[in-house]
């Protein structure tokens, strides 16, 4: 017998809303429905009613987690369109806070993935080794969260002097917690019993469904942006791209504790490059953006986060678009759930460390009858002004607003 | 007067009051625990309790097309067979010679009634979700009962009596069952029984807070769900007890005996919250292939030792 279970639009594994309805025979899953959409803000269409220099702050505000990536390919894109390189002491900088983010948001994942199999230790550690993190880019940018570094031409804030200390005492201490963590994923055999072999998404499904960042390096499908289009520093550096080849959950978690030790890598060659330049050269003015488009892309924690921009050299965007990487990553789940367990799904759905609030897009859809019908704007206003005379009424007879 | 004496034991001492009151503080040893285990502070002693009352205050919703009978009054009746459970063996603990034939079996089929209350209430909630819990819970009893009873029994045949009152004497002259083979091998089995029985983890299968939100518990809200959980906080002190009695020679509130037996209760504690904060959560179909392989393999070899001899 079919039957339906719903995962959302609340649930407790999901950090923001998301529906997902699993069609399950017994435990074993047979389908599954997604609904994108619950928390649409219109971010593209309220850039396009700010200065060149405002989107930056705006943007942050895509993801509280990868609130350095989309900024960055933001003022790459406005770079991009300008045709200008930004000063290589901000090109260093960018590198260090966009690691750093990276380093934050792999953490985090980690620690949700043990929250999901119901190890709240792993949980707990996770996120106090994550803490420090968050306090050296206090002391480097200002903010825990929403750095406000990125300009277009540059950065806001010059990386103090004696702050290179602490991070290096960072990456030290993280070192060691990172290799702790990674020793303990790779050899509990609950975990492996928990993860391996589920959730598969192979090489070829990544390349059909579009997959990116760490979902696609865990199949073995090289792509990593900071290596094939490099931006700013990422030619100055060397780096491993990190890759495995199942695709399943445990490799995605492995990939993302082996990427964890390559952006250590990047930030100490940042910190010893950046010695060699001057301090306080960290932007150069840009005058005016002149008529035409430019794209930027960079290598968030999820994968490739990709900003277009146009314009008709006024001083706003005439036109922003945003493709993050969980939109791609998301639909990856269609499949990866397929004949697994309701108990694996949660996970499943949450190995592509999904970014709900960078995909959302408009769609309106009515569920009432099962049908599908897409509202238009006429509806809705209809649909509204009944709403209100409904209540009016209800009112005028002394019922009240229940 | 007799009868009188019977309701003041069940309701007061050792039964409901009691039992609640020390399973609560049970509760928090496990949360004060866990919290260090995971580099966290932890909730004050009270805390249990408070959680507890406020409960009791919250509104009660019964989702539309729940079966309210069913829904409402399984949380009172798992309550009043883990209370039994406990009166019992209280009872046999503190005046061995309160002890009947057969006590063992009852308390044995008693304790599983708390798990079966939750299958009902959580089927008949009406929540998709509420009724894989209760599928999933009823799997698990089916895997965990078999060791357990099997380890079990390796202590009734050597001591040759279904009472209470026998095992406790038994060990009382003969040394406890851990310093036997048979009696090692029961004993671990029975510990990780008692994972499953309180549904901790690994084996939180049923509730499974992020696969199905709940599982069994989803739908209960206010005073049902305070009763739900006191119902967990007597389970826990109700089967810790039950493997104390039966491996380790039970407890005594006579002069020093106090310690050491609030010694042994706090040490199954621990070894449990360990287990606990040291696993993930397992899939149910590995549950039951762990329960009935190595579980059982090992409770049958603790037989077959105990059989012989060892």
């Amino acid at each position: 017998m079919v039957k339906k279970i719903p995962i959302g639009p609340f649930h407790p594994i999901l950090e923001e809303p998301e529906f997902f309805e699993l069609h399950v025979d017994g435990e074993r899953v047979i389908g599954m429905d997604m609904t994108i959409g619950w928390s649409h803000r219109g971010i593209e269409l309220l850039s396009e009613h700010k200065t060149w220099d405002q989107v930056p702050f705006l943007v942050e505000r895509v993801c509280g987690i990868c609130s350095c990536s989309h900024p960055y390919a933001y003022v790459k894109a406005v770079e991009d369109l300008c045709g200008v390189e930004p000063p290589l002491r901000a090109q260093f900088i960018r590198c260090i806070v966009a690691e750093l983010e990276r380093l934050h948001s792999h953490f985090l994942w980690t620690g949700l993935a043990g929250h999901f199999l119901g190890y709240n230790t792993v949980f707990m550690w996770t996120w106090r080794f994550r803490e420090p993190i968050l306090d050296v880019l206090e002391a480097v940018t200002g903010n825990r969260n929403h750095y406000a570094v990125m300009k277009p031409g540059g950065v806001r804030r010059d990386l103090p002097q004696e702050e290179i200390g602490n991070v290096l005492k960072l990456l030290d201490t993280l070192e060691k917690n990172n290799d702790m963590l990674t020793k303990a994923i790779v050899d509990d055999p609950v975990i492996h019993a928990r993860t391996k072999g589920v959730g598969v998404f192979n090489k070829a499904q990544c390349r059909l469904y579009g997959a990116l960042g760490p979902t696609a390096r865990s199949a073995g499908y090289d792509v990593d942006i900071r290596r094939d289009h490099p931006i700013d520093a990422y030619d100055k550096v060397k780096f491993n791209v990190i890759l495995c080849e199942h695709g399943d959950v445990f490799d995605k978690a492995v990939v993302r504790q082996l990427e964890n030790f390559e952006s250590i890598k990047i930030i100490r060659q940042c910190l010893k490059l950046i010695e060699d330049t001057k301090p306080g050269d960290i932007s150069i003015e840009i005058k005016e953006v002149p008529p035409g488009e430019g794209i930027g892309a960079y290598e968030a924690p999820r994968g490739e986060v990709f900003h277009y921009v146009r314009s008709n050299g006024g001083n706003m965007p005439m036109r922003h678009k945003v493709r993050a990487p969980s939109f791609n990553n998301i639909l990856t789940n269609e499949l990866s759930v397929l004949g697994n367990t309701v108990a694996d799904a949660g996970l499943i759905t949450a190995a592509v460390d999904p970014c709900y609030s960078c995909t959302e897009r408009v769609g309106i859809v009515d569920r009432r009858d099962g049908t599908r019908r897409v509202l238009t704007e006429a509806d809705l206003v209809r649909l509204s002004h009944e709403k209100t005379e409904l209540i009016r009424k209800r009112f005028a007879e002394g019922g009240g607003n229940r | 007067m007799q009868a009188v004496m019977y309701i003041v034991r069940y309701l007061v001492f050792p039964g409901f009051v009691f039992s609640a009151v020390v399973g609560l503080l049970t509760t928090w040893v496990d949360r004060k625990v866990s919290a260090r285990v995971q580099l966290r502070v932890g909730p004050p002693w009270f805390q249990p309790f408070a959680d507890t009352i406020k409960l009791f205050g919250k509104e009660v919703i019964v989702p539309s097309n729940a079966r309210w009978t069913g829904f409402l009054l399984m949380p009172i009746i798992g309550l009043a067979a883990a209370t039994l459970a406990s009166t019992i063996l209280w009872s046999v603990n503190l005046a061995p010679e309160r002890t009947f034939i057969g006590d063992t079996l009852v308390t044995l089929y008693v304790m599983t009634i708390p798990a079966l209350a939750m299958i009902i209430g959580g089927s008949a909630s009406g929540n998709p979700l509420g009724a894989l819990g209760s599928a999933r819970e009823m799997k698990l009893l089916f895997a965990y009962e078999l060791p357990l009873t099997i380890a079990f029994l390796t202590t009734i045949v050597k001591v040759g009596s279904f009472s209470f009152g026998k095992i406790l004497m038994y060990q009382q002259y003969n040394g406890v069952m851990l310093g036997s083979v048979s009696g090692v091998l029961a004993f671990i089995v029975a510990i990780f029984c008692a994972q499953a029985k309180l549904g901790f983890l690994p084996f939180d299968i049923p509730e499974a807070e992020t696969e199905i939100a709940g599982g069994t518990h989803i739908e209960y809200s206010g005073a049902p769900l305070a009763i739900v959980r006191l119902n967990t906080a007597i389970m826990y002190l109700v089967v810790p007890l039950f493997i104390i009695t039966v491996f380790w020679g039970g407890v005594n509130f006579t002069g020093w005996r106090i310690l050491t037996s609030v010694l042994k209760y706090v040490a199954i504690v621990v070894i449990m919250v360990l287990i606990k904060n040291t696993n993930p959560r397992v899939k149910i179909a590995q549950a039951v292939r762990f329960f009935w392989g190595p579980m059982f393999a090992i409770s049958a070899i603790a037989m077959i030792l105990a059989i012989i001899g060892y």
